[in-house]
């Protein structure tokens, strides 16, 4: 390693005094893998113009060979001979001559690389034509994901004794009671900006009291379940990707297979279980954290005391709002777990998926539970609820 | 060639209470092939990690190519990582990029040399530790094990180091491997002039190719030298390491 102390940077000299017609090389210095730059240009470019003339190359005053001196040696002789050059190499000492052995032995040819104009430009449409299919791919693996999860429901519910509840208490408190915090947060700041917005316009009218129905209504059908959801996706969801696909990478998953233990049984049962059980306490947790910071804006705000406001919240909240609210849970919680457990199965063996597939998950789950919430709009207005 | 590459002197580490090494001392020269024996736990990893500076002792000091490791300067210890090579236990290839990138990335990062070059260095080292060509644009995550160091040999050797270090290269190779992979070596270092430093428990490694070893037990270098040198030492771990059966058919039928 003295060569990062004393690296004489390597040149290549050309001797061009026409005699015999006889083109002359010298080639000095170091020919090692740090010092090669420039003599690789420059053979580029000589082998190129040389053609069928006779070479004489001296090398008997080079250092140091390693093996990517050798090979660039190797491509420039190979490529003047394809030139029908002649090409004597002289002064060459035996330690040359051990590695040139060496990397002869195991280099490649050159190789044509570029794909042909035609295939090049018809490669946006294969690049199309790949995803759709890998788009298909995905959409018959979730079906079959989600039909093996549910055959494995039912055996579940025909051997009660089968579900794992210690796992699926574990998971209720790391999905659920660990999230009430943020819910607690998001859904506060949620109520304050409804009674902002609605006391600004009610304050017009002088219909203050109706503040109550606007909070009521929208955050307890609508915006507690949403919001939960999206907190709950982002959060949750990622974690069940990433856990997964964690035990897919260490072969933890191959391994409970081999000792009989059904990785549907064990990691995703409990888990769907577990946010299923969860998502709907915490969105009546945010029910009355949101009513509440409604609450306390519009006493602030719209000077609507504390029982002024929970009187009329008796009379128009009727209590089908809060379970329409609710009832959206466990089907937010199934997308939620169910997306978050099938993208961590199809964690490939790299870390990098792990993180691909995490953000998939968590985009999945977003959009598929704001389509969901959309589809309900729909059914309960249609049905009048 | 006698001249001391590699000199640790009286290296002392810990984890927590865990005493692992407790006044190491070992030389290595240049151009050989060095072995560091040790049953497992015996400390052969964290020692080769401290010589290349990923642990740093709780005392004691190394010397690598006259830089002492404990002082050394951001510059000194930035070009002792572009020259030397090192295969970690486990292979330690970059799951995200395909073999061919692994080979190719000091060459990409350090050199200035055009990219079809590159690619037709990276070829022939790939050739060279023995993968068909056709496993450069596979994942690590789809080589078996023996592929796996093979690769990481090729990712070492991609810079044409004068310093390897390996860490027990051949465990988890066919015995045929094993056998390539020494040839290699020895190759190697009789043209390019490598040192090496490895880790092995492979006892034909230790008969065939290997030029001089230290075997660590109980904390210290119990026995350093060359296989006749070792072999003479009479302490109970080395009597135990060589004269078990697998040690007893090899001096049977060795060199
Ligand atoms: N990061 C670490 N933290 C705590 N203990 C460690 C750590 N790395 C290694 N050890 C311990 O040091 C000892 C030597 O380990 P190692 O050098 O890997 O052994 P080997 O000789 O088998 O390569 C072992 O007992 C191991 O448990
Ligand atoms: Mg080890």
């Amino acid at each position: 390693m003295q060569s990062t102390q004393s690296q004489q940077a390597k040149i290549e000299k050309l001797h061009d005094l026409n005699e015999d017609n006889t083109v002359r090389l010298k080639s000095s210095g170091d020919w090692t893998i740090d010092t090669l730059h420039d003599a690789a240009e420059m053979l580029t470019e000589m082998t190129s113009t040389y053609r069928n003339v006779p070479i004489l190359w001296d090398v008997s005053a080079t250092g140091r060979v390693d093996s990517a001196g050798m090979l660039l040696f190797i491509r420039s002789f190979d490529a003047l001979k394809a030139n029908q050059c002649s090409v004597d190499v002289v002064g060459a000492t035996s330690e040359h001559e051990k590695i040139y052995q060496l990397v002869r032995r195991y280099a490649f040819g050159h190789r044509e690389a570029k794909p042909a104009l035609f295939s090049r430009l018809l490669m946006p449409f294969n690049r199309i034509g790949r995803r759709f299919v890998a788009f298909l791919t995905d959409l018959k693996d979730f079906l079959a994901f989600t039909g093996e999860n549910f055959i494995n429901l039912l055996l579940a519910i025909v051997h009660p004794r089968t579900i794992r509840f210690g796992a699926i208490v574990k998971n209720i408190e790391e999905a659920g009671v660990r999230a009430m915090p943020i819910v607690a947060l998001t859904s506060f700041l949620i109520g304050v900006v409804i009674a902002y917005q609605g006391a600004v316009q009610l304050e017009k009218f002088g219909a203050n009291i109706f503040i109550v129905d606007m909070i009521a209504l929208s955050v307890t059908r609508e915006l507690s379940p949403l919001i939960t959801a999206i907190v709950v996706a982002g959060r949750t969801g990622s974690s069940y990707t990433a856990q997964l696909g964690v035990m897919k990478i260490t072969e933890e998953i191959d391994a409970m297979r081999t000792m009989g233990f059904d990785p549907h049984r064990f990691l995703v049962l409990p888990r769907i279980f577990a946010l299923i059980i969860a998502l709907p306490l915490m969105i009546f947790f945010a029910d009355i954290i949101g009513i509440g910071a409604g609450m306390f804006i519009s006493h602030i705000h719209l000077n609507l005391s504390y029982p002024e406001f929970i009187h009329r919240l008796q009379k128009v909240l009727a209590v089908k709002h809060v379970w329409v609210g609710i009832g959206k849970g466990p089907f937010f919680a199934w997308l939620i777990a169910t997306v978050g457990c099938f993208r961590g199965f199809q964690v490939s063996k790299n870390t990098e998926s792990i993180g691909r597939y995490t953000t998939i998950s968590v985009v999945n789950a977003i959009f598929l539970v704001i389509a969901c919430d959309a589809l309900f709009s729909v059914v309960f207005t249609e049905l009048g609820i | 060639m006698n001249d001391t590459i590699i000199k640790v002197s009286n290296i002392v580490t810990r984890f927590g209470t865990n005493v692992i090494h407790d006044g190491i001392n070992l030389s290595v020269r240049r151009g050989e092939i060095y072995g560091l024996l040790g049953g497992s736990g015996s400390g052969k990893s964290t020692l080769l990690k401290q010589m290349i500076m990923l642990l740093r002792p709780e005392s004691g000091e190394i010397t690598l190519l006259g830089h002492n490791l404990m002082s050394i300067s951001r510059n000194d210890a930035a070009s002792l990582r572009h020259y030397w090579g090192v295969l970690f236990q486990g292979g330690a290839l970059y799951s995200s990029l395909t073999v061919a990138e692994n080979v190719g990335i000091k060459l990409r990062e350090y050199t200035e040399l055009p990219e079809n070059m590159i690619e037709e260095l990276v070829q022939m080292k790939i050739k060279m530790v023995g993968l068909p060509p056709t496993a450069a644009t596979l994942y690590p995550a789809e080589l078996s094990g023996g592929m796996i160091k093979r690769a990481a040999l090729a990712r070492a050797l991609a810079m044409d180091p004068q310093l390897l270090f390996l860490d027990e290269p051949t465990s988890g190779l066919d015995p045929i491997g094993a056998e390539a992979f020494d040839n290699l070596l020895i190759e190697l270092r009789d043209i390019l002039g490598l040192t090496v430093v490895m880790v092995t428990h492979d006892l034909d490694s230790i008969w065939t190719i290997v030029d001089r070893f230290a075997v660590l037990g109980e904390k210290k270098v119990i026995a350093e030298g060359t296989l006749k040198e070792v072999l003479h030492a009479s302490h109970p771990i080395v009597q135990q390491f060589f004269g078990g059966s697998r040690g007893q058919i090899r001096s049977r039928d060795g060199k």
